[in-house]
């Protein structure tokens, strides 16, 4: 019988991971459930739903940090920070409209996902901004690790290990976030009409300026015209945007600046306000800016200069793509296929590799049966996947903590 | 110092295994000398000391993997070492361990602009980085005080910061990618030039692991192009309060500085003695404010920090109007180490993180901690993250290391009390490892020794470290299920 667990507290987490390791029960660990869609099928028989542990238990603004439950909802959070002007720096992306569904995202989700959207380049990702733990593990013990405090080297930094992990360490109970000021102006610069090698490199020009630039987006014509933003929608051209947040007099200045350098290479515009933040939301949200008509969705990445190469491969022979990141996030739109791209998308990765150092693919969206049979996450060389299976038994000894979400 | 116990059948064949080395890493790559070695009997925490049973300083990856697989196979413990800078011991050798020395790596693999990526090995030092990239403009981000000396390699290892890391994160922020050896030989890649590698966040986990997981053998960061310009101010305040409020309120109105150091009245004094920095001696506290960007955006904040800081009391406050003067008022501060050590025959720095808003209160508390250990105590800083370092003053030749150890343990004690951490940048190593129990619970500890088995299931790399008590892997794994125990009652299900 599939039951339905939802702990009110922590200890009744642990409670109920020491059921299920008691009766050898595998859980499908999850908060609001946005995410279902991303990872391979949970074949768990019963569900450990977090959204009851909600709250946020400290924020202290001037003090840039916050604890809350992990099953707190991410619009919470993001409503208390705005009234005092700070935000989540990492600028988790709100992907229900690649999903589906109606589940509210939860701090828990964004963190186990590792989540981060256009300011990664600039601000980190959500595994950058955890600073505190608390947990259940499989072993059906709490533990805890970092603090509340931005510099901590005592012990283990198991919050990069939470962060990313899907839930199939531990089931987290309570976080703890650093949070930043909102920057107090934002300006877009747009270029138009550059093919994707040349808006790269011209993004890598202006990341590798002094300007801090806090996102880098090229949108080849197709992706541009679905855009809901008249400036970019109406170019009937490739639209490649780099973002400036900052002080007033720092913004005017920067963006003169990127404005100028950017007019070297095509004609310019420059988005305010709703604007801005619009096309950024889209950037991020992703499910928008490309086609629906029953595609699968890739991640990719690489390298920043080489994601035009990537998708110049994989498009080949038909598709949609767009760039974050510089050109390093390449987010790829796939007719359906037997094997939903994966051969396609992870040999065009492997071909750009140098020295070892490739990047990585993550099928983000396709039909459930294609999601259990390629690999979502990048498969790891052996000697990396059995470390990855010795770390998982350190936690999880019995696997029952959303069991073959990341690999089978 | 409580050390694991030697193992004897290791220290009776030291000939074998400096023999075994040599076939390894040929020449002058293994040093068995008793006087040579002693150049490697201890780190940055000099309070200790043990001769190593042997130095290893291989050339190549291949190397390292013989060594560590040999090592495994006799039962060898080690201990890697980058350049040695430690403040915690981390790289203290063990009487029946070798010292795997990582000097040779020294080279800079690949600049790479385009992708603001650079891959070096992990002997090159920190300031190197930053060096070979500064006539395009760029440079590597965090900057610890030993930065001239310290390795990248050890930085990673130790999760090192640095005066700027509250505006642009510590090392483990600015890693793109690592390789790394294990125990047994195998050669592992993490990450590279693109962000977020799939799978669990190993570059994560190794950062700030203390050389007890994994030998690493090249590091891949992220370099940033250098600011237009920096100002800084200089602010006297008549009150540690006043100071704190000043901190609080200039990160409450948005505002997050490239750096922001403060100075008790002790710490000011010895550094303006030392270096003529012209630090005002009336002074409770010391600010340091650094503001970069560029110079419309640095000007701006310069004057908003200022408005803050005459709103807080200050009782003076100069802005630096040129470049010479900025390094002027940093002088004192970046000197403030060996200021302190003229001041006192030794000194012990500690560590700890606190909320920034304790920081009265846990000054107030350390001064009578001062009278208490009967030991003076000079406080420098990291105001914009928290991160306190009191400088113990102490004499070993008058037999008041046990009392500044005491003090010092008082202080961690205290910052845990408050809310904060054993240590913010210098890392636990031996010095603050009997203390780890101040933190974290014994089923803390498990789990984290228990990623230690995942690594290094022999516990051979650099034990001792880190963890108060160690367990053997086997006994760690096992489970006490709660047989019998099924019904749970009090959870809600549907």
């Amino acid at each position: 019988m599939s039951e339905l667990l939802k702990p009110g507290d922590a200890a009744q987490v642990l409670e109920a991971v020491r059921w299920a390791a008691a009766s050898e029960k595998p859980l499908e660990v999850l908060g609001g459930g946005s995410k279902r869609g991303l990872g391979r099928p949970n074949h768990a028989g019963h569900r450990l739903d977090l959204t009851a542990l909600s709250g946020v238990s400290l924020y202290e603004p001037e003090e840039l940090v916050l604890t809350a439950s992990a099953g707190t909802s991410l619009g919470e959070i993001q409503a208390m920070l705005a009234q005092q002007r700070q935000q989540l720096a990492f600028e988790p992306p709100d992907l229900a409209d690649l999903y589906g569904g109606d589940g509210e995202q939860t701090i828990g989700g964004v963190l186990a996902a590792n989540l981060a959207g256009s300011r990664r380049i600039k601000a980190g990702a959500a595994r950058d901004h955890l600073l505190g733990v608390k947990g259940v593990s499989g072993r059906g013990e709490e533990f805890k690790s970092g603090g509340r405090v931005v510099k901590n080297v005592t012990g283990y930094d198991l919050c990069k290990l939470m962060a990313g992990s899907f839930g199939t360490l531990a089931a987290m109970t309570e976080v703890t976030v650093k949070v930043l000021p909102a920057p107090e102006k934002t300006r877009t610069v747009l270029a138009f009409g550059l093919a994707d090698e040349a808006a790269v490199a011209a993004l890598a020009q202006a990341g590798g300026s002094p300007h801090e630039v806090s996102g880098l987006a090229h949108l080849p014509a197709a992706v541009a015209a679905r855009s809901a933003v008249s400036y970019v929608n109406g170019a009937n051209a490739a639209v490649t945007a780099v973002r400036i947040e900052g002080p007033a007099p720092s913004v005017a200045h920067r963006t003169g600046a990127l404005r100028e350098q950017l007019a070297a290479v095509g004609a310019v515009e420059e988005l305010h306000g709703s604007n801005s933040a619009a096309l950024w939301r889209e950037v991020g949200a992703v499910a928008g800016l490309l086609p629906d008509t029953g595609a699968v969705i890739w991640k990719v990445s690489v390298p920043p200069i080489d994601g035009p190469a990537v998708a110049r491969r994989v498009l080949a022979e038909g598709g949609e793509g767009y760039y974050d990141w510089a050109g390093g996030l390449v987010w790829l739109a796939l007719p359906p296929s037997d094997d939903a791209g994966a051969d396609l998308v992870r040999g065009a990765v492997a071909a750009v590799a140098r020295g070892g150092d490739g990047g990585h693919a993550t099928l983000m969206r396709a039909p459930e049966a294609m999601r259990g049979a390629v690999e979502v996450f990048q498969p790891p060389i052996p000697a990396l996947a059995a470390l990855q299976g010795r770390i998982k038994e350190a936690f999880d000894p019995l696997g029952i903590l959303n069991p073959g979400r990341m690999y089978p | 110092m409580r050390m694991p116990e030697p193992d004897a059948q290791v220290l009776a064949d030291r000939a074998g295994l400096v023999e075994a080395l040599r076939r390894i890493v040929p020449g002058e790559g293994v040093i068995a000398d008793d006087i040579e070695l002693r150049a490697y009997e201890s780190d940055g925490l000099t309070a200790y000391r043990q001769t190593p049973l042997a130095v290893v300083l291989p050339a190549s990856v291949s190397q390292v993997a013989e060594v560590l697989r040999l090592c495994e196979t006799r039962g060898t413990k080690v201990v890697p070492r980058g350049a040695g800078t430690s403040l915690s011991g981390g790289a203290l050798p063990l009487a029946d361990g070798i010292i795997l020395g990582l000097g040779k790596f020294n080279r800079i693999l690949e600049i790479d602009y385009e992708n603001r990526a650079a891959r070096v090995q992990p002997g090159v030092t920190n300031l190197a980085i930053s060096q070979a990239v500064d006539h395009q403009g760029f440079y590597y981000a965090p900057d610890p005080s030993s930065q001239i000396a310290c390795t990248i390699g050890g930085n990673v290892a130790e999760n090192a910061g640095g005066v700027h890391c509250l505006k642009y994160g510590v090392t483990t922020n600015n890693l793109l990618g690592l390789e790394m050896v294990l125990l047994n030989g195998e050669v592992i890649r993490v990450g590279g030039k693109h962000l977020d590698a799939g799978g669990y966040d190993l570059l994560g986990l190794l950062t700030g692991s203390e050389g007890l997981l994994g030998v690493i053998t090249e590091v891949t960061v992220r370099i940033l192009k250098k600011p237009e310009t920096a100002r800084a101010l200089l602010i006297a305040f008549p009150s540690i309060d006043a100071a704190g409020d000043c901190v609080a309120k200039v990160i409450g109105a948005g505002i997050i500085p490239g750096g922001m150091e403060m100075m008790d009245k002790r710490a000011t004094e010895a550094a303006e003695a030392f270096c003529h920095a012209g630090y005002p001696l009336e002074a409770e506290a010391l600010l340091i404010v650094e503001l970069d960007g560029p110079q419309a955006e640095v000007d701006h904040l310069i004057d908003r920090v200022r408005e803050i800081a005459d709103g807080c009391g200050a009782s003076s406050l100069r802005a630096s109007e040129n470049e010479e003067e900025r390094l002027q008022f940093w002088a004192g501060r970046k000197a403030a180490f060996p200021a302190v050590g003229r001041i006192s025959p030794d000194y012990l720095c500690m560590d700890g993180t606190i909320p920034r808003n304790r920081l009265p209160e846990v000054l107030t508390r350390i001064a009578e901690l001062s009278v208490k250990h009967g030991l003076r105590v000079a406080n420098v800083f990291h105001a914009g993250d928290g991160n306190l370092h009191p400088l113990i003053l102490y004499d070993a030749n008058a037999g008041e290391l046990a009392a500044a150890e005491a003090f010092g343990a008082d202080i961690l004690r205290l910052c845990v009390e408050v809310g904060g951490v054993l240590t913010g940048e210098h890392g636990v190593g031996v010095e603050k490892r009997d203390l780890m129990g101040v933190m974290f619970s014994e089923e803390d500890l498990n789990q984290q020794q228990r990623l230690k088995c995942a690594f290094d299931p022999s516990g051979q790399l650099n034990p001792g470290k880190v963890f108060p008590e160690l367990h053997r892997c086997a006994e760690l794994s096992q489970m006490h299920v709660h047989q019998g125990q099924l019904k749970f009652p009090d959870l809600p299900r549907f």
